[in-house]
């Protein structure tokens, strides 16, 4: 008893200095590369994806921690060259004829183009917001980009440089894929579109027709929420994407029964028919977060990363034909089904992603995010043959084994999910979920964004958990993983990274910092201490006294009339509002598809600050404002 | 050449002139469609020609007209309300927006995205009119002009407080590159300058009688309900007239002095600086710079009717076997040649006949040809 509670106050001490510490380590990695010569060593590479060239001697690798494209000899297999890009590169693409590189800068909202012969960034192209996948088409003479934030694909004419399009994605579009004849693209989302409260999510594949520049199809994907990478068979005649199946309209009770995502691909195309989504867990056993998929050249297999099981699933494609034939219904729920076609669960490094395969089929590389490496399997005998040292550093640092910790499922009762799962990419799903043992639909909660939040304890809808080490230890440990528990230093490592979050730029605020003349009539609005007629608003009913201090919170719970009968108390700890345009949809339990909905639907009674006094324009102002914090 | 011969070419030349000035206005074939071979709605508010598909507003769903056969959208496919009253293609994406009286829709690629009073920015449900700028998407509300910046989904909204908008009932939108019009009911026409971002309102000219004393001196009437800009050529239509505005001078248009059918307008749609389409409440007319022609059912019989008038006024009558639905006419949309009407008791496609002008001049010059020189045939 004793040590458990030096344990905890240890923890809970740590917690009270980590979150300082976790800002200034976010500083430093935030901080130009030009000005970090002395950190830029003690910086992680995380190389995230990958491309090959067209004879297969080089692979680029982007690496989002160093903000930079390493370049290996993949015959040597050692490190020849580094090309400095924007900020946090996430996507990468290699031009037909392989004589340049578009790398999308996720912070920057750029695509910055490379020349591979004198390996000098020639050119930066502006993109939406948060561009993470790129592709360009045949000609080499279109770029597409996959914007996660602004949840759509921007056309960029490449003879120009100038954007000429935006076209409609799907929520968090991000990977994106060509067909073989170079006539189709498809794009994925790491979010579910938004449909109805409380029903089962559905995402979307978006096809783009690449000789007319639009989208002509969105592919409906069923019970499905983060889809990741996709790929194309050789022949054009088999697609498959990575995905999770998430069960959020059950309880989390349920976790015994695998009853909390399903590891999944879809696959399409003529050799399918129509749409099949098939299971890659097992009966006793999760491969958590499918992330990147490839398909052999001659189509014999399809390899999945998976980012949260430290792994490569390797599927017999002729074996899982016959198995669909089999099979006359859905069998995505059957875990005993991934028997009969996967074939390989090759362990990798930590957090695989992205993947290339060489042209001829018998090298696979696989990006080791949080091990700074790539393994190289001999795909013949479904093994590690090497793993390329990219030159991170020597030493693992608290960061960087919370980090781990987060994106494992190692944890968790059979490897089910990780932190990561809910958290994609240490953001949100866009799901509600019944997170309690207590029956079903009580207590639903909707999931926060995890920047910046040193300082915005307590925790957990209802401010239930005051510290961070109570919201990951314990309570994670108890309601959510069922099985093994993180020890202090564990915890200590996990709370570190967390805290380490950091605020993602804002997209609403100009660049000089300044509010538009909308916003700054929303803040006044925000900070008004007065009703339009003249009477003093009550200090607990303004917007500035709940949601105050650099974190937009109080730390403090209000019944601010949003309550359901189902909650088991209508006091709601009021959260912080830094990147809230981020994070539909909103109130507690999720139940407001978009920020006005919180007072145009859910504020009847003035009781979440006052709105009814409010002009729509009024109203409007208010949310531009909200969108800059 | 003897007298008679003199007479008898005069009276050939001008039976030329006036079978060319009738027969070259365009002339249709027309079909129509109701609820009995697959409209939604014989009500139809609205009509869009997308390439080769055609969409129709009608009061009970949006109907999509493709390869022969109709497709019927409706709230429970994810349409904001049944009521479709405004309809306009985003060109470069493809995207479909549909103004409804319970919001706005987009339809890109098969999915409906609804944008509500309520869910968004947008200033009211009741859309009579879309336009698509670039990247904003321009919405006519029952309160007030609505902005939609499709980048960054950011909302502008234009009414009484922040334009010379007298009313906030604005009814149609008409967007170009340098310009948006808006036809605002009981205001007039508002500009809104892309260059200075700031807005112009176009009235009755002496600011009391809501519609213009002196022929051409102004807007013909404040209550507007339709805005057409097209080489920077303003065309309007109200309830009392129509008006044209190059930018200095202005031309009204009403029937005692055109050959509109009626003065109760409720959509111009303009072809370029000289030509527009009016769809009236007695018919559908077309003006083409001097002339005008009117297609309909008769008023009393509802025999199918067209009938053309000059410059001079002189009206004759074309001898037509169809006619669109009705006369009650809210709006067209061009297909190449053909036309598209939307009407209160059904769609109609109005197809281009073959130019009988050409083949009439060539007749009568014939005729004439042989009269001058004594020919026989």
């Amino acid at each position: 008893m004793t040590l458990l509670l030096n344990t905890s106050s240890h923890i809970r001490a740590a917690a009270k200095v980590l979150p300082v510490v976790g800002v200034l380590l976010a500083g430093i990695l935030m901080k130009p590369s030009s000005t970090l010569a002395n950190t830029e060593l003690e910086r992680y590479l995380s190389p995230i994806e990958m491309a090959l060239s067209l004879d297969g001697s080089k692979l680029y690798v982007i690496c989002e921690g160093t903000n930079e494209v390493r370049i290996v000899d993949t015959s040597s297999r050692t490190l020849t060259a580094r090309v400095p890009v924007g900020r946090q590169p996430r996507g990468i693409a290699l031009s037909p004829d392989g004589t340049r590189l578009y790398v999308s800068n996720s912070t920057d909202d750029t695509v910055t183009e490379i020349d591979t012969v004198t390996l000098v960034a020639v050119r930066t192209l502006p993109t939406g917001f948060e561009p993470t996948g790129v592709i360009t088409d045949r000609s080499g003479k279109t770029l597409y980009v996959a914007n996660r934030l602004s949840d759509d694909i921007s056309v960029i004419d490449l003879t120009s440089g100038q954007e000429t399009k935006r076209l409609l994605a799907g929520h968090g579009a991000s990977y994106l894929v060509i067909s073989p004849d170079g006539k189709q693209i498809y794009c994925t989302h790491i979010y579910p579109n938004q449909g109805r409260y409380r029903t089962q999510p559905r995402s979307e594949i978006t096809v783009i027709d690449t000789a007319r520049q639009v989208v002509i199809e969105r592919k409906q994907l069923h019970n499905v929420a983060g889809v990741f990478h996709g790929a194309i068979s050789a022949d054009g005649r088999l697609d498959v994407v990575a995905q999770l199946r998430p069960k959020n309209l059950i309880p989390l009770a349920h976790v015994e029964h695998g009853s909390v995502f399903g590891d999944s691909l879809t696959l399409f195309g003529s050799d399918i028919g129509g749409i099949v989504q098939i299971p890659l867990d097992e009966l006793d056993r999760y491969y958590a977060l499918p992330w990147g998929v490839i398909i052999a050249p001659d189509k014999s297999k399809i390899f999945v990363t998976t980012a949260g099981a430290d792994s490569v699933t390797v599927i017999d494609i002729q074996q899982l034909q016959k198995s669909l034939r089999s099979h006359r219904q859905s069998f995505v729920n059957d875990l005993s089904a991934s028997a009969d076609y996967v074939v390989g669960r090759i362990p990798v490094g930590a957090n695989p992603r992205g993947m290339v395969i060489s042209n001829d089929g018998k090298r696979l590389y696989v990006a080791n995010r949080l091990d700074d490496s790539i393994s190289v399997i001999d795909t013949a005998g479904s093994r590690v043959t090497q793993t390329i040292d990219l030159g991170g550093p020597r030493t693992i640092n608290a960061l960087r084994r919370g980090e781990r910790l987060f994106y494992s499922a190692g944890k968790s009762f059979q490897g089910q999910f990780g932190c990561a799962n809910c958290h994609i990419d240490a953001t949100i799903d866009g799901l509600e979920w019944d997170l309690e043992p207590d029956g079903f639909g009580k207590d639903i909660v909707d999931n926060r964004l995890l920047e910046d939040l040193a300082g915005t304890e307590p925790f957990k809808w209802n401010g239930g958990n005051p510290d961070l080490p109570t919201e990951c230890g314990p309570r994670t440990e108890k309601f959510f993983f069922r099985s093994q528990s993180f020890n202090q230093n564990q915890l200590t490592d996990l709370v570190t990274f967390v805290f380490s979050l950091p605020y993602r730029r804002n997209r609403y605020r100009l660049l000089n910092g300044e509010l538009t003349p909308a916003q700054e009539r929303g803040k006044t609005v925000f900070e008004r201490t007065k009703y339009k007629d003249g009477r003093t608003i009550p200090q607990t009913n303004r917007c500035a006294y709940c949601h105050s201090g650099s974190k937009y919170t109080n730390r403090q719970q209000f019944d601010v009339g949003t309550g359901k009968s189902t909650d088991r108390s209508p006091l709601i700890d009021v959260p912080q509002l830094m990147n809230v345009v981020d994070s539909p949809p909103y109130l507690h339990d999720g139940s407001a598809r978009s920020l006005e909905e919180i007072w145009t639907v859910f504020n009847s009674k003035d009781t979440h600050g006052v709105s009814n006094d409010l002009t729509k324009d009024e109203l409007n102002d208010l949310i531009e404002y909200l969108k800059t914090l | 050449m003897n007298t008679k011969k003199w007479i008898a070419l005069l009276a050939a030349c001008l039976t030329v002139s006036w079978v060319s000035q009738a027969q070259e206005m365009p002339q249709f074939r027309w079909e129509n469609f109701t609820t009995k071979n697959g409209l939604p709605d014989n009500h139809v508010f609205c009509v869009l020609v997308d390439g080769d598909r055609v969409w129709a507003g009608t009061e009970n769903g949006l109907g999509l007209y493709e390869k022969g056969s109709w497709t019927t959208f409706r709230p429970k496919d994810g349409l904001a309300h049944q009521a479709v009253l405004s309809l306009a293609v985003d060109e470069r994406t493809g995207d479909l927006w549909i103004g409804t009286m319970g919001g706005l829709s987009r339809l890109s690629a098969g999915r409906f995205d609804t944008y509500t009073q309520l869910n968004s920015g947008l200033s009211n449900d009741i859309v009579y009119g879309v336009g698509v700028q670039g990247d904003f998407l321009w919405a006519a509300t029952a309160a007030g002009a609505s902005r939609l910046n499709t980048r960054t989904s950011q909302w502008a909204l234009f009414n009484e407080r922040n334009t010379p908008m007298y009313e906030i009932w604005t009814y149609a939108v008409s967007p170009a590159e340098d310009k948006v019009y808006y036809a605002v009911w009981g205001g007039g026409i508002l500009e809104y300058d892309t260059q200075t971002q700031r807005w112009k309102d176009y009235n009755d000219p002496d600011g009391e009688t809501e519609m213009v004393l002196m022929k051409d001196q102004g807007l013909i009437h404040e209550i507007t309900t339709s805005v057409s800009y097209v080489d920077k050529i303003l065309w309007i239509a109200t309830y009392f007239g129509a008006s044209r505005y190059d930018g200095r001078y202005w031309h009204n248009f009403l029937t005692k002095d055109s050959g509109l059918p009626s003065n109760f307008i409720n959509q111009v749609k303009a072809i370029d600086g000289n030509r527009a389409w009016f769809s009236t409440d007695k018919g559908l007319a077309y003006y083409d710079g001097t002339n005008w022609a009117v297609y309909r059912p008769s008023l009393d019989k509802h025999q199918p009717e067209m009938f053309v008038r000059d410059a001079e006024g002189k009206v004759t009558n074309i001898s037509v076997q169809t006619a669109p639905a009705h006369n009650y006419t809210l709006g067209v949309s061009l297909q190449g040649n053909d036309i598209w009407v939307a009407t209160a008791e059904g769609l109609s496609h109005g197809i281009r006949m073959p130019d009988i002008s050409a083949s009439a001049n060539v007749a009568a010059r014939a005729k004439g040809q042989q009269i001058l020189e004594g020919t026989k045939p």
